[in-house]
């Protein structure tokens, strides 16, 4: 019989999964993925974490609770490092232990370093510690890492197209473990059917705002543009939305609200961290006075800096989950970066795990209706001779 | 020029030692006060950790008096103090101070732009001279540390309450008024002798409690709410491991010159937290298996709100309580702390430690008393 794996469907998941899917797959074990982030997960998590924690660390505490008794291993690596000279944050690299000394009755935790600060090959080194535990066969191990590495690109390549991670891993993810079994949570089933409908009646609403070209319902070539790093003329009323944050609160829809979703279905086009090239964000995270030790406070200041380059944005979303250290600064910085050098809208929403959606419903349409008036009545000249948008030019 | 640098704790008094002897003209902001906090509350992000807003509230008190550059030293994280020195300048920056900011470490790995700013910082004085002047600095930090440490010690026993404070409390503001690291060790001199003057009551046993957490909260006076004293005069004594000559000789100079480091306490956290994560949550949760093994009475854990390290520490501690049967009391401050309300915890907390002791010793023979 092969043995069970079991990954939280939280944190580096939308990241790394497709990587470690197929390196497990290849080893020969069986892989048990948390169920879709819900309430109980959420209520799970937040009653055994300690209360200071971020709402992902929260979540992922309830996932890792969701399949503690349906496996032989818990994968819960340890992620020191994911780039040269940067950590990723201090509860990535404890994170094993924090479950370790919380949960109880845990199956065998698999909790290698990956460490990839000082050199990138001590990632074929964790992965070769971690194969271990299904293998004795170092070659097979080190197959499987190539194997691994080759649909972890292609995954990256989708996401540059524009596809979200969550729905990617969603429909794979479900294929391999349920396959008779619908298992979508209700939210993302509702997302899917509300995506549909109320994109269609949005263009009606919006229908009045356009201008001479057409809206498209899907993505067409055009909007790819916007994934290559290329400008691109603004010529119908979608809006370019960038959504700039870690990838476990962008992606998990449950945990930031449907903020992309609600985004999505106000008529914008979404374009996130992990859709830009990761050359150009390199580049300009290298223009700090002193670069960043974070992995994701060098993306995305780096994104950040990027898209105060390009003329297609419209505005710009932060998400940030309260009590976020790294964000606590990152975000501080991108704000003063924007507001220093252009005229973009930004606002920054705080998710944490109070269940009130109305809050961020009214900041998404309010930022949103902000946008689309500002564009409409950009060229009306007030009656004392300031342009209008002049004072609406704080999103905040 | 006119240096100026944000407080920690008594760091002050090294830092003067330090630029007294380079002849470095500087200006000492004022001591943390409620002002400064909300000096910086207003301009520092909300979720940024509480000493980031103290440290900027000094500068801007600095600045208010003169002062056009800071000095800062920088790290490599992942604890968010490494970046310090950039959210101090962009910040700064932002509200028209044109105040320069220097980061006393090697940016991208470039030592000789590091050599060029000492250069720079000291008009080129000797090399000699610099690590003389290092020298005295780092002896003064172990003196003032081993001073604090006795009057933990004193505290909970002197027999005329607040004589300890009286004395530590003169040295603390007449020491800004010296020149030099020569008067200073001098004087740190005379306060130990007048300290160990103080009549004591040798037969009193007092709870001993162990202070972990985050550098900034438990050495700081302000951020703590001078935890240490009160402590003491509740009749208790306390200990920490973590001090500022601490920080200098083990994290600065052992580590770039590359000797063997005090490291007891990653020993002990092995078993619960198997890596450096940062910060200083291996010490804490390493120093709170130490103490239990000494026979401590109680460990409090001290730091501000988001500090990331200190959160993976906590998760970790109830295992560390449970399997070494110590209490640990977690207290977490930001701008918005009340005292009373912290002090309640604090009291509630030494009561129960008391309660414990006492029935330790009379278990089975007598009933507890009843207060």
């Amino acid at each position: 019989m092969s043995k069970k794996i079991g990954i939280p469907r939280g944190l580096f998941y939308y990241q790394f999964y497709p990587f470690w899917k197929s390196f497990f797959e290849e080893l020969g074990a069986e892989i048990v993925v948390s169920d879709h982030t819900s309430r109980k997960i959420l209520d799970e998590g937040v009653k055994k974490c300690v209360d200071e924690a971020c709402l992902p660390v929260k979540i992922f505490f309830g996932h890792v609770e969701n399949i503690k008794d349906k496996v032989d291993y818990l994968f819960l690596p340890r992620y020191t490092s994911v780039s040269k000279k940067e950590y990723v944050c201090p509860k990535f690299g404890g994170i094993p232990d924090m479950i370790r000394n919380t949960l109880s009755d845990l199956p065998e935790i698999i909790d290698t370093e990956i460490n990839l600060r000082r050199t990138e090959k001590n990632a074929l080194k964790a992965a070769i510690e971690i194969g271990r535990y299904f293998s004795d066969d170092n070659k097979a191990i080190k197959k499987a890492y190539k194997k691994a590495l080759i649909s972890y690109r292609e995954f990256r390549q989708q996401v540059k197209k524009g596809i979200f991670p969550g729905e990617l891993l969603d429909n794979s993810a479900n294929r391999v473990q349920n396959r008779n079994k619908q298992n979508f949570s209700p939210i993302y089933d509702m997302i899917n059917i509300k995506n549909e409908d109320k994109y269609k009646n949005n263009e009606d609403k919006y229908s009045e705002d356009k201008c001479d070209d057409k809206c498209n319902g899907d993505r067409s070539e055009e909007d790819n543009n916007l994934f290559n790093g290329k400008n691109r003329i603004n010529s119908n009323m979608k809006l370019n939305i960038a959504v700039l944050g870690h990838g476990y609160n962008l992606y998990d829809s449950y945990c930031n609200m449907n903020a992309l979703y609600k985004l999505r279905n106000l008529g914008a086009n979404i374009i996130t961290i992990d859709m830009i090239d990761e050359n150009i964000i390199n580049e300009k995270s290298n223009l700090l006075n002193k670069k960043t030790f974070w992995y994701f406070g060098s993306k995305i200041i780096g994104c950040a800096y990027h898209l105060l380059d390009r003329n297609d944005i419209d505005g710009i979303v932060y998400v940030m989950s309260f009590g976020c250290g790294i964000d606590s600064f990152i975000c501080d910085l991108v704000e003063r970066a924007i507001r220093r050098n252009k005229n973009i809208p930004f606002i920054i929403l705080t998710i944490d795990e109070h269940t009130g959606e109305a809050g961020m419903d009214t900041r998404i349409e309010a930022f949103i209706d902000m946008i689309r008036w500002r564009k409409k009545y950009e060229s009306d000249i007030s009656s004392h001779g300031k342009h209008v948008y002049m004072c609406q030019s704080s999103a905040r | 020029m006119k240096v100026t640098f944000p407080h920690m704790g008594n760091m002050y008094i090294c830092v003067k030692a330090l630029l007294d002897d380079l002849d470095i003209d500087y200006i000492l902001p004022p001591f943390t006060s409620k002002k400064t906090l909300e000096i910086g509350t207003k301009h520092v992000p909300e979720c940024a950790c509480l000493p980031l807003k103290i440290t900027l509230g000094n500068l801007m008190e600095a600045y208010e008096l003169g002062a056009d550059t800071v000095l800062m030293v920088g790290g490599c994280g992942p604890c968010r103090f490494g970046y310090y020195c950039e959210m101090h300048r962009e910040i700064l920056h932002d509200l028209g101070t044109n105040m320069k900011v220097i980061t006393l470490e090697p940016p991208h790995g470039d030592v000789k732009e590091f050599l060029r700013r000492i250069k720079n910082l000291t008009n080129n004085a000797g090399i000699f001279k610099i690590l003389h002047a290092i020298k005295n600095a780092t002896k003064i930090a172990i003196a003032v540390d081993d001073l604090e440490r006795l009057t933990f010690k004193i505290r909970p026993r002197e027999v005329e309450k607040g004589a300890v404070n009286e004395i530590y409390n003169q040295f603390k503001r007449d020491v800004i008024n010296l020149k030099g690291s020569k008067e200073i060790i001098k004087f740190i001199e005379e306060t130990e002798k007048k300290l160990l003057q103080i009549k004591t009551d040798e037969s009193f046993k007092p709870l001993k409690i162990g202070i972990v957490g985050e550098i900034y909260t438990t050495i700081d006076d302000y951020t703590s709410f001078s935890i240490q004293q009160r402590l003491g005069g509740m009749g208790v004594e306390v200990h920490r491991y973590v001090t500022v000559s601490n920080w200098i000789t083990e994290h600065i100079i052992k580590q770039t010159l590359k000797l063997p480091r005090d490291l007891r306490f990653a020993k002990a956290a092995r078993p619960y937290l198997g890596t450096m994560i940062g910060g200083h949550a291996q010490e804490t949760v390493g120093n709170t298996i130490l103490y239990a093994q000494d026979g401590y009475d109680g460990v409090i854990q001290i730091y501000p709100l988001t500090c990331m390290p200190e959160i993976v520490a906590e998760s970790i501690l109830p295992a560390v309580e449970r399997d070494y049967d110590i209490p640990v009391l977690t207290l977490i401050i930001d701008e918005m702390t009340g005292e009373a309300g912290y002090f309640t915890r604090v009291e509630a907390f030494i009561d129960l430690l008391h309660r414990r002791r006492e029935k330790k010793q009379v278990e089975g023979k007598y009933i507890l008393s009843g207060n």
